[in-house]
């Protein structure tokens, strides 16, 4: 092949690629107009005021996944009718919790060479008061019933060619004094009544109890999962039971709700939902038979709230504590809901 | 004229600007065939880079999978990653040089697996697919080398390295960039980022297929050989070792490839991982969060402009000095992270140092050890070099995150520097730098 004859193969051979490059990427960001339409049947979104106190009755506050122009605000629907028609923000969230006026918001920033992400710490009105960077994409978030201490994990990528080392990072920050406890570990692990050390430890799923000092959180290392629970005033993580993820702190203090990894299930979708008695450690597998990964949501005593995959993106469905009854989705286009009063 | 040339203009120019009158006489500038390998490396590079920066966010977000424990299989790939890397390296030398299409097929490989992301769903066959481009890597990274250390001069291999490496990091630092940019006018456009990642990795290869010369070990090294005695074992005399696997083994006999090893493997011991020292930069000088993933860019950055200079410099001063020396930068980087100054300037001189590091070694290795190995098996002795060095380094950042968790980073680190620091004395003591230093062949 002469010279000539390769440069006109290498030109040709751009063109075509140049071609099939230019035309995926228009194929998506076309995706990204249909996106801000809304789309027929779906939830009517409107703009107004949120607020995470109502004073009228208890509502419940989200991230609306819907297509349109209030795609990933925080939207707002009366707790009694969550399906009902909803309330927008203007204010985005990738995750969100709240609790008694205080809101946390896991937010992504568009930067100059990548996006980074932040964790925002919200009043009543959605005012942002405080603002702390998040080492990688945001995972969990949670508020202590008292609105005082606010939590949050975030995956944290490997960077090595095709790296594929993750690990996740849990902060705690005071919204009081500010203080920030950047990663769970700083905090002593006592694991079997020892100080427990290893390369590997990582941790996620913070939850708060009312008492402003103890909270509860997933500790993963040598391949098993603990619930821990952990003192904000000692600094210290005790492990209290395996194979539990993403705990959730019952309103009265007595019970977690959490994932656990079945045996037989996919490697894709290994968890169901379980409670764990914190008295008598004795747990009970909830009625939904589908796989859920999320940090999920007591509406009250008795009723949990949970996100699965959905058309667009996830739907909230909500099931009996007890082990009882059956799952229901109370809301389509939906994630992250938090009940306010 | 070279496509790779009007890609690699800045490259080029700042190597052409360093040809010595010496070496000019003979060529003009770094051989076409490393300018089309680095153009290749480029391209193949922005793909490969594009892939890795959105990988995270298109598990989390855009599949709502789980990825931890998915770094669980890394420790058994290492082990694999490595035996595929001496493969790729014996399989070169065999049949009288098929570097090209062994780099080649390495770099197909890899190509091919980009389309496939769009197919996986879930954790297992993606976790396949990076296996398989990540062979490609493996296999293509000795065959390579090979290629550039023989189509250039013993004389202008520093350079030659040089040149190939800064274009390599150019397109490591631009690939991210494209991703983003592509992720930014789209909404979850991550298969926009695998197809365009796709075809330019299809250019990379056929870059390659077009413009490397297969025969490259021809004119370059044998019109030199007789006049600068540099390697002796390659004079016409000398019986060829065929490129059989027992030759490939037999190079360690060979005492001057040993040293070569032996240090790579020693340093490589005291070298701790990439992701360490951004951790350390990150707890100990209070870098903040939000530039934790710009960090590698320093890094990078600092590579990308030292490594023709430290190239030239190795080819000039000796190779092994300027490897040694990288060492010493490391070392420093070390002591600055151990320092209690705590200056604004800290972090961007330790990201020099590291960039400083790898400029004068990352490619200064490869030209030092194509000096002891014959050019019938250069693939399988390059291979072996850099074999050694990456499961060292795969040692010490298990060793060094034990440490850590025992002792604490600052302990971890002082003990980490000590090595270094005992190493590099051995090293100094075991090859003295004469032998590789080609201005004395030449004087």
């Amino acid at each position: 092949m002469t010279l000539r004859t390769r440069i006109l193969v290498l030109i040709s051979a751009l063109v075509v690629l140049a071609g099939v490059a230019t035309a995926s990427v228009l194929h998506a960001s076309a995706r990204a107009d249909r996106k801000n339409q809304t789309q027929p049947g779906g939830p009517r979104v409107t703009a107004g005021t949120v607020a995470l106190t109502t004073g009228s009755g208890s509502r419940m506050i989200f991230r609306n996944m819907a297509w349109g122009p209030h795609r990933d605000e925080l939207t707002t629907v009366p707790a009694s009718n969550p399906s009902g028609p909803r309330t927008a923000s203007k204010v985005k969230c990738l995750r969100f919790y709240a609790a008694a006026g205080t809101g946390v918001c896991l937010q992504s920033v568009h930067g100059p060479v990548q996006d980074t992400y932040r964790a925002v710490i919200l009043d009543t009105r959605l005012r942002q008061t405080a603002r702390y960077d998040v080492p990688g994409i945001p995972s969990r978030a949670r508020v202590s019933p008292s609105g005082r201490y606010a939590a949050w994990t975030a995956f944290v990528g490997g960077d090595s060619y095709a790296g594929t080392n993750f690990s996740t990072r849990a902060a705690i920050v005071d919204t009081r004094t500010g203080k920030l406890t950047p990663s769970l570990e700083a905090f002593r692990v006592v694991k079997d009544g020892r100080t427990y050390h290893a390369a590997d430890v990582n941790f996620w799923g913070v939850t708060f109890a009312a008492d402003d000092r103890t909270f509860y959180a997933t500790l993963a290392t040598k391949g098993r999962t603990y619930l821990v629970r952990g003192d904000l005033l000692a600094r210290t993580l005790t492990t209290l039971h395996t194979n539990v993820e993403c705990p959730s702190l019952s309103p009265d203090g007595t019970r977690v709700a959490y994932k656990k990894r079945v045996p037989g299930l996919s490697k894709d979708a290994p968890w169901h939902l379980y409670v764990l008695d914190l008295r008598t450690m004795r747990e009970t597998p909830l009625a939904e038979s589908r796989s859920v990964d999320d940090q999920v949501v007591w509406r009250d005593d008795r009723t949990i709230v949970y996100a699965l995959p959905g058309d667009y993106g996830a739907d909230l469905y909500t099931v009996p504590s007890d082990g009882t009854g059956k799952p229901r989705r109370i809301s389509t286009a939906a994630v992250s809901p938090a009940y306010v009063n | 004229m070279y496509v790779a040339d009007s890609r690699a203009s800045t490259s080029a120019a700042s190597a052409e600007g360093a040809v010595r009158p010496r070496a000019g006489r003979r060529r003009a500038a770094v051989a076409p065939t490393v300018l089309a390998l680095g153009a290749v490396s480029l391209i193949t590079d922005v793909s490969s880079e594009m892939v890795t920066a959105v990988l995270p966010l298109y598990l989390v977000t855009g599949l709502g999978l789980s990825p931890l424990g998915f770094g669980l299989l890394d420790g058994i790939y290492n082990g694999f990653s490595a035996l595929v890397r001496l493969i790729g390296g014996h399989l070169a030398d065999r049949g009288g040089g098929r570097h090209k299409w062994v780099a080649g097929f390495g770099y197909a490989l890899s190509a091919a697996c980009k389309p496939l992301l769009l197919l996986a769903h879930t954790l297992t066959p993606i976790g396949l697919i990076l296996a398989a481009d990540r062979t490609g890597k493996g296999l293509r990274t000795a065959p390579r080398d090979a290629l550039i250390s023989l189509s250039s001069t013993p004389e202008t291999r520093g350079r030659a390295f040089g040149v190939h490496r800064a274009m390599d990091t150019a397109g490591a630092l631009f690939g991210p960039l494209v991703a983003f940019l592509i992720l930014r006018a789209t909404v979850d456009g991550y298969d926009a980022v695998f197809t365009v990642s796709f075809c330019v990795a299809v250019v990379g290869v056929l870059v390659l297929v077009l413009f490397v010369p297969n025969g490259a070990r021809t004119t370059a090294t044998r019109a030199t050989r007789a006049g600068t005695g540099t390697a002796p074992q390659k004079t016409s005399g000398d019986t060829a070792p065929r490129p059989t696997l027992r030759a490939a083994l037999a190079l360690l006999a060979r005492p001057d490839l040993r040293r070569v090893t032996l240090c790579a493997l020693l340093l490589g011991l005291a070298t701790v991982s990439d992701s360490f020292v951004y951790l350390l930069l990150q707890r100990r000088l209070g870098v903040p969060d939000r530039w934790f993933a710009l960090l590698p860019l320093g890094t990078a950055a600092a590579f990308l402009l030292l490594a023709v200079p430290l190239g030239r410099l190795a080819d000039r001063v000796g190779r092994w000095r300027v490897f040694l020396a990288g060492h010493g930068a490391l070392l420093l980087a070390y002591a600055l992270l151990l320092t209690s100054w705590h200056g604004t300037a800290l972090p961007y001189a330790v990201l020099l140092l590291h960039g400083c590091f790898y400029a004068a070694t990352d490619g200064v290795l490869m030209a030092v050890a194509s000096e002891s190995v014959p050019e019938e098996l250069r693939s399988s002795g390059l291979a072996l070099v850099q074999t050694g060095q990456a499961l060292a380094r795969f040692v010490c950042s298990l060793g060094f995150g034990a440490a850590w968790t025992a002792w604490g980073d600052r302990t971890a680190l002082t003990a980490s520097t000590v090595a270094l620091a005992l190493c590099a004395l051995f090293a100094l003591t075991l090859r003295r730098p004469t032998p590789s230093a080609p201005s004395e062949g030449l004087a």
